[in-house]
């Protein structure tokens, strides 16, 4: 059977995503775009993965639109006027939306909504406007249903991202994904209390360490997709990754691999960035044409490439010959301090590298700890996790999570799960989150043992819609069937379930 | 050097007190109750050897001076000692300095609101208790003394100028009932109720509901409410099987108390004036 053909009589593929996977298999008739051979040789190990991002690239990665602009200016390719009102508002957003390409087709920034919405929200009353703003979620959810799709809030209080949280857990819905961006001088406890009760019962939004992102890439930020970093009117043009347990197999020693192997991949992984970036630029016509260039909403030197990293665990116990993985990565000092010393090398190699393009951050390419996908299985774990299943405490977690968060600009995170008594002690988490954050943890995500919206490895799917998939039905989010893969290869719903301290001596 | 035996350290907790907090817990308790959920906290080892020879792993060894020592590398905690043990206690106890314990509060100490203290019965310690608060206290952060009691406050407050104040147990009040569950005189606890009370040094009181004990639950329930009011939380716990040892179960109950039956002593408790009670 034909390829195309499989995909036209898959009972579980909505019509949609026949059509972007047909797309996928149109890209890959033409193969102009070239690596060397030595590239080719390490992707067929393994070492080296795409990601799938598909072999002619007609538009960056991620996209993350000037949404002020549109407000301020309106979009003449779309004929949008600037909003006067919130119906308009979220009207314009509804619509610009489904014109934001991405690696996914689907826009993976929806903008600072509180932020962006405010000035409307205040001028109507409250039941009009949480109305208004539950239309507009029940829009992006069945209209951008894919849970890469992501909204900001934060760090300042507002009554528009309060009417967020309470319809996001009135709804619970997986899409859009949400950051609160928090800081702790300007997000109030209340705001912050509020957020952690709607994090556990419906796994968002997320923690971003606002001043750490303010500090590489200024005010104006995003946080888009998983938890990546970008700036506001630019984006990412690719996101290739090593697969460090792959790149580690040929090395005789640790030592051996930092001399030797891993700097051979990185440079692999480099000529890979320089290649694609520079085809999508020069070649397609993204950067020449689309209205969100031509109209200023992106700005090609706002973008850089993300370099990724997954498995760092998985090379590191590796490389010191550790089988119980238990005794591994994240238990273990000596494989911490590789650890450290492994992103180190990287870090100095790509910072060292001159990048085409990318002139907003000094033609560097910034690096991304990659979330894994459905396909990893349990051999890489997603970027420098500790792999799910021995986790140790949170508390010794944490240590280790805080010293690896702050190599990644373009975005790492780690996520916890709570089991039910946590709910009623929303100012115990926190107190965790306060201090991780202020201890270097750059992104922080929790949830509950017990929900249907569950964060899988960095994205959200409903455990319900992965049954629907099981039973061979389709769910209209495309991001479920890589929730059911994860879940079934990586374990990913399998993590250390954070207990109540146990009983006291009654 | 004032050591003290520790049963374990749990280094985040949201249920022992306000916010996160590290708990401590003690080896060692001077009452006996008849349906303590941790019964291998009550005593010290006595170096009988009888886990020793029955831990699956070899984690457990008898040294020169006939000692029983504990390998935690070696341990799989599966608990057999604590099961095989004929004396109410645990061999996997350190004794640990101040400073040992203050390190591992130091490393929880950005995520945490304070450290709760607990056992077992922490105020048996309570020369390790001044000293361990007063390091605690340096580091901004607030100390909380979970008691069964026991300890006469009053004649020695010090360890209170440290603390934030006490969560007491209040187990049984009327004196038959105390005696068969306790075996320890109930006037102290009592006394202490109401002298912590007056000093403004009592954070909560918890009281365990057992099922089917109508007359003995809300006697005790009524007293603490009309001596509490809205002056502390009231904790009204419900009573579960769970490591409670196998012939007190028979006597106690073998079934958790349900919940629509603790609620009612809740509301009771509320009734008397106690409007910070809640059930767990
Ligand atoms: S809990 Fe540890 S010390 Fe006790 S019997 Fe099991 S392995 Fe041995
Ligand atoms: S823990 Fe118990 S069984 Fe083991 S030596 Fe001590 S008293 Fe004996």
């Amino acid at each position: 059977m034909s390829e195309a053909l499989n995909i036209i009589q898959d009972p579980t593929l909505t019509y949609h995503q026949e059509l972007l996977a047909l797309a996928r298999l149109g890209e890959s008739t033409d193969n102009s775009l070239r690596y060397s051979d030595a590239y080719y040789e390490a992707k067929r190990k393994g070492a080296l993965c795409d990601l799938n991002e598909g072999v002619m690239p007609y538009r960056p990665r991620y996209i993350c639109p000037d949404y002020d602009l549109l407000f301020q200016k309106g979009c003449k390719f779309l004929e949008l006027d600037p909003p006067k009102d919130l119906l308009e508002a979220v009207n314009v957003l509804e619509i610009f939306y489904c014109h934001v390409p991405s690696i996914t087709s689907f826009p993976v920034y929806l903008g600072d909504l509180d932020r962006l919405l405010e000035p409307f929200v205040v001028r109507e009353d409250r039941a009009y406007a949480k109305k208004v703003l539950g239309l507009f979620l029940r829009n992006i959810d069945r209209v951008q249903t894919d849970s890469f799709v992501h909204a900001d809030i934060g760090p300042e209080d507002s009554i528009t991202a309060r009417l967020l949280l309470e319809l996001t857990e009135e709804m619970q819905l997986a899409v859009p994904n949400l950051t609160l961006r928090y800081d702790p001088e300007t997000t109030s406890d209340d705001f912050a209390l509020a957020c952690v009760k709607c994090m556990l019962k419906t796994a968002k939004p997320s923690f971003a360490n606002h001043r750490m992102f303010v500090k590489e890439w200024g005010e104006r930020y995003a946080i888009a997709s998983c938890y990546n970093g970008l700036s506001i009117g630019g984006g990412g043009f690719t996101l290739p990754r090593l697969r460090l347990y792959e790149c580690a197999l040929d090395a005789k020693s640790p030592e051996d691999f930092l001399e030797r192997e891993l700097p051979r991949h990185i440079d692999l992984q480099l000529e890979y960035m320089d290649k694609r970036v520079k085809f999508i630029v020069e070649q397609s016509s993204f950067f020449k044409t689309n209205f969100l260039v031509t109209e200023g909403f992106v700005k090609r030197e706002n973008f850089t490439g993300m370099f990724g990293v997954v498995g760092l665990a998985e090379c590191c116990n590796y490389l010191l010959g550790i089988t119980d993985k238990k005794k591994g990565f994240g238990m273990n000092e000596e494989a911490t301090a590789l650890g450290l010393r492994i992103m180190d090398a990287i870090d100095a190699r790509v910072k060292a590298h001159e990048a085409p393009y990318c002139e907003a951050y000094g033609h560097r390419y910034r690096l991304h700890a990659q979330v894994g996908i459905d396909t990893d299985g349990m051999d890489d774990s997603p970027g420098t996790r500790i792999p799910i299943g021995v986790e140790p405490t949170m508390l010794e977690q944490l240590e280790v999570n805080e010293k690896f968060h702050p190599y990644f600009p373009t975005g790492t995170g780690d996520i916890f799960k709570f089991e039910e008594t946590w709910l009623k002690t929303p100012d115990a988490i926190l107190a965790i989150i306060k201090g991780s954050l202020e201890n270097g943890l750059r992104y922080f995500s929790g949830y509950l043992e017990n929900n249907d919206v569950v964060r899988v490895t960095g994205y959200l799917v409903k455990k319900s819609e992965i049954e629907k998939l099981r039973a061979k039905k389709q769910s209209l989010n495309n991001v479920t069937v890589f929730g059911m893969g994860a879940q079934d290869g990586g374990h990913a719903l399998d993590r250390r379930v954070q207990q109540y301290g146990e009983g006291t001596g009654q | 050097m004032v050591k003290a035996p520790v049963n374990k350290i749990i280094p985040f907790s949201n249920v022992d007190g306000p916010g996160n907090r590290t708990s401590i817990f003690f080896q060692g308790c001077p009452f006996n109750c008849l349906f303590c959920h941790n019964p291998e906290t009550i005593h010290l080892c006595r170096n009988c050897g009888v886990c020793v020879k029955n831990c699956p792993v070899g984690a457990l060894n008898i040294d020169a001076d006939y000692k029983v020592i504990w390998n935690r590398e070696k341990c799989v905690q599966c608990d057999t000692c604590i099961k095989v043990c004929p004396h109410d206690a645990s061999p996997k106890i350190q004794w640990m300095t101040v400073e040992e314990v203050m390190k591992e509060v130091r490393r929880a100490s950005p995520y945490i609101a304070g450290i709760t203290t607990s056992g077992g019965e922490c105020t048996l310690q309570n020369e390790f208790l001044i000293e361990l608060f007063s390091n605690v206290l340096k580091l901004g952060k607030t100390c909380l003394i979970d008691s069964n009691g026991s300890f006469d406050f009053e004649a020695d407050p010090r360890v209170l100028k440290v603390s934030e104040g006490v969560m007491l147990d209040v187990k049984a009040v009327e004196k038959g009932w105390n005696d068969e569950l306790i075996s320890f005189p109930r006037d102290i606890v009592l006394k202490n109720l109401d002298y912590l009370l007056q000093i403004g040094k009592l954070y909560e009181v918890r009281t365990l509901i057992f099922p089917n004990r109508d007359r003995e639950n809300e006697e005790t329930v009524r007293y603490v409410a009309e001596h509490i009011r809205d002056r502390c939380f009231y904790k009204i716990i419900r009573y579960r099987p769970y490591g409670v040892r196998e012939k007190n179960r028979k006597r106690i109950g073998e079934f958790e108390t349900d919940l629509d039956y603790a609620e009612r002593f809740a509301a009771l408790a509320r009734e008397k004036g106690a409007t910070k009670a809640y059930v767990v």
